[in-house]
């Protein structure tokens, strides 16, 4: 499973797949999982198709995306069509578009595809593009950690995937860290983008006393629903987020996603262009931390920014000694996981309660 | 002075003019409403209901997933428009899709790896069953209880998506995919897959299946007791119970039947286009087949045309999307006209328009 998994820290490059001669014009396609106006992670990935046009002017055409594509048979069709009308290179920014980019990439050999968050290159033409969003779930941690005052924190989760589990344990590790008595309750929404579902989960979480909500679906309705309770703080995801500022949103994960295709369409175009699996975080500036609020104390800001600079340093946000959550060890004193075993993450750290759905 | 006065009976040219006096109604105010959003109004609407179909870059492509995309929803409509027409409303068409395609991806799943020609035609009979024991919730429960058959079969429609989520991250999960969940791929198991049948065309035994359904609910409704007792009870309950129709039975015989299709197109899609059970693999066929339902007048053969012509929308509507930059939700606005100026000018062929006032 290992060699499946991407096991390479930031970039690598992979054999094959190079293309010798630069090109005039490129024609840049994105497929979106939601609409752009989710203001959370479809509009990141749109801002970075913007500053795609803003840097290449005529030389790039990415006026081509589809909103709200359903992760199934239809975003097969939705790829074809893409290829059809002339793309070099489709974008495709959602877990669930695996299959379908893998499949539609075996008809289309000279068409790029470049697939957000998932592992499977099958074809010398598909690469995958992911962010460290555990490293910036440390800082929020942190924060969430000194805020509470109920010590309940609350987790939206979207769907029991590895990268959704890896932010749940690394904020629950940073909290624990600066206050013992914290403890975490996640409630799974299955969905990627669904403002009312969501609002309900936030609203379960108040009800139950949790006062620090963190978020791993894309609206802002969460954040709109913290406002309505005094004392109740939330964080941006994915977008800064913020007409919430500056509470209850104290702080924010930013997906930077404008400098990797930049990059990646820079490349098709000089003739560089080259099949890679990349992971980048906060020192790639993938991961941005939005502006900490003054909602939050001078220290309790100052500790995570702390948290982020040392992070910035090489302190990896999973770091021994740490168990799983049935006790039994996970890492010993000083360990960090590999890369491959981060990106299959199917369990909770010792002291989350409730269990990964099964 | 304009008003309505009620036809003695429904207008057969009426019925037969509307749904074409209805496409050319949303043609122009969706025209308009392109035309607002800055867009060329004909090039949009050129792009929706012609490039589909003949555009030379596109068509070889999206003409046969035209087929892929109005199967299931055929399928799904002519079981419900059974009921419908008596007054038994299924509303649950996507839990019974969803079942469907769980217990019969769950048989295929069981033989995996194994090879056999039996393999198939169990997993069919399995979804077909699956699907009609959830439409048995709400019929037992109306039938025994007097429960209402919309709530109960719309409720359970939730109920159906939480136990796919399950099923996804646990029992059918691929045990080889790295702790992702999502069942392996039926469509890549050759003695469980549902592939084309002839290259390039898109058809499928679920579109085969969509067809024969078609000629079965003529038939039926046409020339069999069974299709007069359920046109009797929907236009006249009461007769109906005279000439001896047996409420029970046909709540459990239309809810049953409509279960069992619901049930049949969401085996056919698991393991044909769909290929895997997925989180997300609900899609909502069950129920954009209520609209085509109804587009279709409840006439089997108006649905198969309805349900081409709502498959049509969708592919159009993604080709505007991309190609001019169209937003989705005015793509979902264009297809909401469709059906609101279908039932509007529907009103044609049941009342006349006169001018003037009463005598």
């Amino acid at each position: 499973m290992k060699k499946l998994l991407l096991a390479t820290a930031a970039t690598l490059a992979i054999a094959g797949g190079a293309s010798a001669q630069g090109m005039d014009k490129v024609k840049a396609c994105f497929v979106y999982v939601g609409p752009i106006g989710d203001g959370g992670w479809t509009f990141q990935h749109d801002q970075g198709r913007l500053a795609v046009i803003e840097e290449f002017g005529d030389r790039v055409d990415a006026s081509t995306y589809q909103e709200s594509v359903p992760e199934g048979a239809d975003a097969e069709r939705v790829l074809t069509q893409m290829a059809l009308s002339g793309c070099n290179i489709i974008f495709t920014t959602s877990f669930g578009y695996m299959d379908q980019t893998n499949n539609v990439a075996a008809k289309f050999p000279n068409v790029k595809f470049e697939h957000a968050t998932g592992y499977k290159r099958d074809h010398a033409n598909v690469s995958t593009y992911d962010a460290r969003f555990y490293e910036g779930r440390a800082v929020m941690g942190t924060i969430a950690g000194h805020m509470t005052e109920s010590n309940k924190i609350g987790y939206i989760g979207s769907f029991p995937i590895p990268e959704v589990i890896q932010g749940i344990n690394s904020s629950f590790i940073a909290a624990r860290k600066v206050n013992p008595d914290v403890t975490m309750s996640v409630v799974w929404a299955y969905t990627w983008f669904d403002p009312a579902k969501e609002a309900d989960a936030a609203k379960a979480l108040i009800e139950q006393g949790v006062d620090v909500i963190l978020q791993h679906t894309d609206s802002t309705a969460p954040l709109a629903e913290a406002a309505k309770t005094e004392g109740v703080i939330g964080f941006g995801q994915a977008s800064d987020m913020t007409e919430f500022k500056p509470s209850p949103r104290v702080s924010s994960i930013i997906d930077n996603w404008a400098p990797y295709y930049i990059e990646r369409i820079g490349a098709l175009l000089d003739g560089t262009y080259e099949q890679k699996a990349t992971w980048a975080g906060i020192a790639e500036g993938e991961v941005e931390i939005g502006e900490i609020t003054d909602a939050v104390p001078a220290e309790v800001k100052a500790a995570a920014e702390a948290v982020r600079d040392a992070i910035v340093g090489g302190q990896h946000p999973f770091t021994g000694p740490l168990n799983k959550q049935d006790g039994s060890a996970w890492l010993a004193e000083g360990e960090t996981p590999e890369d491959g075993d981060l990106a299959g993450m199917n369990f909770y750290v010792e002291g989350i309660t409730g269990s990964i759905p099964q | 002075m304009l008003r309505l006065e009620k036809r003695a009976s429904p207008s057969r040219a009426w019925g037969m003019a509307t749904p074409v006096l209805a496409v050319v109604l949303t043609m122009i105010a969706g025209g308009i409403m392109f035309a607002i959003l800055g867009k060329n109004p004909v090039e949009a609407i050129r792009t929706i209901f012609w490039d589909p179909l003949f555009n030379p870059q596109f068509a070889s492509y999206s003409r046969p997933q035209l087929l892929v995309k109005a199967g299931p929803l055929i399928l799904i409509a002519v079981g419900l428009s059974l009921g419908f027409r008596a007054g038994i409303w299924n509303i649950g068409a996507e839990g019974q899709y969803i079942i469907g395609a769980i217990t019969g991806a769950a048989v295929g799943l069981a033989f995996y790896p194994m090879g056999g020609w039996f393999i198939f035609p169990l997993m069919v009979i399995a979804g077909a069953f699956g699907g009609f024991l959830w439409a048995m919730i709400p019929a037992v429960l109306r039938t025994v209880f007097r429960t209402n058959e919309i709530l109960v079969s719309l409720l359970l429609v939730y109920v159906a998506q939480s136990l796919l989520s399950s099923m996804a991250l646990g029992a059918l999960r691929n045990p080889q995919g790295g702790g992702f969940p999502g069942s392996r791929n039926l469509s890549q198991y050759p003695a469980a897959a549902n592939p084309e049948l002839i290259a390039g065309t898109g058809m499928h035994w679920g579109v085969v299946a969509s067809f024969i359904a078609v000629t079965f609910a003529y038939i039926l409704l046409q020339r069999h007791m069974l299709g007069f007792s359920i046109r009797l009870a929907g236009q006249a309950p009461r007769a109906a119970r005279f000439a001896g129709v047996s409420p029970t039975r046909l709540v459990i015989l239309c809810l049953g039947i409509s279960g069992a299709l619901a049930g049949l197109a969401g085996l056919f899609e698991v393991t044909g286009p769909a290929g895997q059970i997925s989180i997300d693999f609900a899609s909502g066929y069950g129920f954009t087949a209520i609209i085509v339902a109804f587009l279709g007048r409840l006439n089997p053969v108006g649905i198969l045309l309805a349900g081409l012509l709502m498959a049509l929308t969708y592919i159009g509507g993604e080709l505007a999307q991309f190609m001019l930059g169209l937003p989705a939700a005015a793509i979902q606005a264009f297809q909401g006209m469709l059906l609101f100026f279908l039932l509007a000018v529907d009103l044609l062929s049941n009342y006349r328009i006169r001018i003037g006032r009463a005598q």
